[in-house]
């Protein structure tokens, strides 16, 4: 195994890794603006409301990401009206935004699933108390519900977003130069596909790392009430006259 | 069949004296009348036709064995039930009611729904605050977002409220760093902080550890006190006989006795509250 192989591709793969954050980042923003509304159609006791992100999500976690890749990339520039669309073109003509784009919806659909389970999950008395103190139900799900079921969700949204940073890999599929496109482009040229996979291996390693540092971070900060008290003694949660503890 | 009579007033010769609010109470009518409420899950009737007044003041206890119906009684006067049969009116105005499809009675305008239940507030008895939020964000939310109130202004009278509970020192904690009867307390604050004119207490206390029960008891004696207007479902005999100004014993989803609660708790007509009263004081 050649270590100076590794070293020396580092630079290009770095700047494909670049550009696989820029895909996970951008899909993955996109993605949870479209899950909110998905999800919270699909917690909805009405069938009528419910069908269409049904349908939306059953697509979506019923096809490989590769094919629904595949179906934007070479499958609506098929038709004359997008070819012909001054809006549409421009954009889906560029792998780029073909990328993000079904990412984005491939990724909604998973994270609108997460989020209505969370958004199930959250206590009805927790509800009913908001209702019995005459919230609205956008009042209540914006305050109450949406907050609650965020913090639920948040462990398996992580997992999540690792799988799209592995599955935004087949961006190199459509001529992307992503951290995997880099990394065979490399090995065309140096036949070391041992080192320069390795190597490419190893940031795809280090970027979850970071995310996962991240996640946790966030869940900590968010879920302060789960948390024994910082301030007070260990025991904090049990009783004790008022007045022993200082307020903190 | 005896469905509640909605006796005037002549009921409380021992209601507690009360400062501002029962001078404006004997002009009005009551504030909340309930009138023939029915509820059926499917083939089962749990209401079989309640009525009830609460006059300004009035602390009417609420007594049942489990799977009498008086919990769902309660959840039906804000509609987190929905009757199927029956009026309620608050201050004379009745919600209006329609049936959707499926002929459940479903509150006509909702914003005559959210009305009624910002002016009827109510205490749960697994006291259902928001764990997210400190027990200071758990008081100040309804006055902010359905009340419309300033954030100094909410915080103001959430500081107030809590010292009243007790709680003064607990404001930035969260709900799961306080105990059973503090977390009730909190709970009873936060409805208070909507300034009801109606409290419907379900079980406040049926969740506590028994040496807590004091503690939740103690606020809500003050408030009566204090001339608010209180239904309370308890399994606290002693305390409906010595705070409330009137007791209804439900059976089987209707009013089996009503009365003065020295009257009703100490020579029951019945054999069923008879046994049910030798079940619960010891």
């Amino acid at each position: 195994m050649n270590v100076d192989v590794m070293i020396g591709a580092l630079p290009k793969l770095l700047e494909g890794a670049w550009l696989t954050l820029q895909l996970l980042f951008i899909s993955g923003f996109f993605g949870l603006l479209l899950a909110v509304p998905l999800a919270i159609a699909r917690a909805s006791p009405h069938a009528a409301i419910k069908a269409l992100p049904y349908a939306y999500i059953f697509f979506f976690r019923g096809t490989p990401l590769l094919v629904q890749l595949f179906l934007v990339y070479y499958g609506l520039s098929q038709f004359a009206v997008v070819r012909e669309s001054p809006i549409l073109w421009p954009i889906l003509r560029e792998p780029y935004w073909c990328a993000i784009i079904t990412f984005a919806l491939h990724t909604a659909a998973y994270i609108a699933e997460i989020l209505r389970g969370a958004i199930q999950a959250v206590p009805p008395g927790e509800i009913e108390a908001a209702r019995a103190l005459g919230m609205r139900r956008s009042t209540t799900m914006g305050r109450i519900i949406l907050p609650r079921a965020a913090r639920i969700a948040l462990p398996a949204y992580g997992n999540e977003l690792i799988l799209m940073l592995k599955g935004s890999a087949l961006a190199s599929t459509i001529t992307l130069l992503d951290l995997t496109g880099m990394a065979r482009t490399i090995i065309a040229r140096n036949y070391m596909p041992l080192e320069t996979f390795l190597m490419a291996g190893l940031i795809y390693m280090a970027i979850t790392f970071v995310l996962v540092r991240g996640l946790r971070f966030i869940e900590h900060r968010v879920n302060a009430h789960m948390r024994p008290r910082p301030t007070g003694p260990a025991k904090a949660t049990e009783e004790a006259p008022a007045g022993l503890m200082p307020p903190s | 069949m005896p469905s509640a009579s909605p006796a005037p007033s002549t009921d409380a010769p021992s209601r507690p004296a009360s400062g501002e609010s029962s001078g404006t109470a004997a002009a009005t009518g009551p504030v909340l009348a309930v009138e023939d409420i029915h509820k059926r899950f499917g083939e089962i009737e749990v209401l079989r036709g309640i009525s009830l007044e609460a006059h300004t003041g009035d602390v009417v206890s609420i007594l049942g064995s489990s799977g009498s119906g008086k919990s769902t009684f309660l959840r039906c006067l804000n509609f987190l039930e929905t009757p199927t049969a029956g009026t309620i009116r608050l201050h004379g105005e009745e919600i209006r009611t329609r049936r959707d499809r499926s002929g459940a009675l479903r509150p006509a305008s909702h914003g005559q729904l959210v009305r009624l239940r910002t002016r009827v507030g109510m205490v749960f008895q697994q006291f259902n605050l928001w764990p997210h939020m400190t027990v200071l964000d758990n008081l100040t939310e309804a006055p902010r977002r359905v009340r419309g109130l300033g954030r100094t202004d909410a915080i103001r009278m959430a500081e107030a409220l809590l010292e009243k509970v007790g709680l003064a020192d607990r404001r930035d904690y969260y709900p799961a760093h306080l105990s059973g009867g503090q977390q009730q307390r909190a709970a009873i604050a936060r409805t208070l902080a909507m300034d009801p004119e109606v409290i419907l207490f379900d079980e406040p206390t049926s969740a506590l550890d028994p040496e807590l029960v004091g503690e939740v008891l103690a606020v809500m004696e003050a408030l009566a006190e204090e001339g608010r207007t209180m239904l309370i479902v308890t399994h606290e005999i002693g305390f409906a006989r010595d705070v409330s100004t009137r007791t209804l014993f439900l059976h089987e989803g209707r009013v089996e006795e009503e009365g003065a609660p020295e009257t009703v708790l100490t020579h029951p007509d019945s054999e069923r509250l008879r046994k049910f009263l030798a079940r619960h004081l010891h």
